[in-house]
């Protein structure tokens, strides 16, 4: 009887604990995840992509490149390699300017991982494309525009 | 259950390149489907690799990633033999990891 009741305390004291760090926003009910950022993601504009990762308009710099086609037949896949010469790169970012959502994905470059990333992105229309590296805390970036040609013979 | 990813990883002068083939609809949420309902986002939020073990890269996608993605990326480091570990994480909690061995 006696275990029964503490058992019962101990569900609740849980679940207290639980509804508080729901309420400050560390437990998201639908995906657990902690290190999504959410605000950068919605970002509408590059800038504001751009703001919720921290960073403010970085400025041009030529030791971040964009290896991908000037012309992607097809824009759900479009491949691109981002590689940072930027000594101290911390975090590498890619973005399309006219998606609705323009960040598509942010890597973190650990002590073990060299800043050389590639992956396919899905273009709605042609646009600039941007790569956007944390080195050293300071913000900088790289532009190319890729042309997406949805009538599939690559005119 | 998602279907399991195709993971390559072969070290050469020092660098272990790993390359992934994953299986995800990557559903961006902005399409409708044939009656003209939305078609709800389910993407794949997170993406991390571990190498013996040890976490080494976190990643954080959104659903601009190509259906089925593929993803590349270089670790200093890493031998024939070791294990590469890849874990990820979509917008509905649903989760899968699979390993390959450094060749």
């Amino acid at each position: 009887m006696t275990h029964k009741t503490v058992g019962r305390r101990k569900v609740l004291k849980n679940g207290g604990l639980l509804a508080m760090l729901a309420a400050a926003g560390f437990a998201v009910p639908k995906s657990a995840l902690a290190a999504w950022n959410k605000a950068a993601f919605e970002g509408k504009t590059v800038e504001d992509a751009i703001k919720a990762m921290g960073g403010s308009s970085p400025a041009n710099t030529a030791d971040l490149q964009i290896i991908a086609s000037d012309i992607a037949e097809n824009g759900a896949v479009v491949p691109i390699q981002a590689v940072s010469r930027l000594p101290n790169t911390q975090q590498i970012a890619v973005l399309v300017e006219k998606n609705p959502n323009v960040l598509a994905a942010i890597f973190d470059v650990g002590p073990d991982i060299a800043p050389d990333f590639t992956t396919r992105i899905k273009m709605g229309q042609t646009s600039n494309v941007y790569v956007v590296a944390k080195a050293d805390g300071k913000f900088a970036m790289a532009v190319k525009e890729i042309k997406v040609t949805l009538g599939g013979c690559g005119g | 259950m998602a279907s399991p990813m195709r993971i390559r990883a072969a070290s050469k002068d020092g660098v272990t390149e790993v390359r992934i083939l994953m299986n995800h609809e990557m559903e961006t949420g902005q399409r409708r489907d044939a009656s003209g309902n939305l078609v709800p986002a389910w993407f794949i939020q997170e993406v991390k690799a571990s190498l013996n073990g040890k976490e080494i890269l976190q990643t954080q996608w959104g659903p601009s990633i190509s259906k089925n993605p593929y993803f590349a990326f270089k670790v200093k480091g890493g031998k024939a033999g070791d294990t590469i570990a890849v874990t990820w994480v979509d917008n509905k909690g649903d989760t899968r990891t699979d390993e390959a061995k450094v060749t």
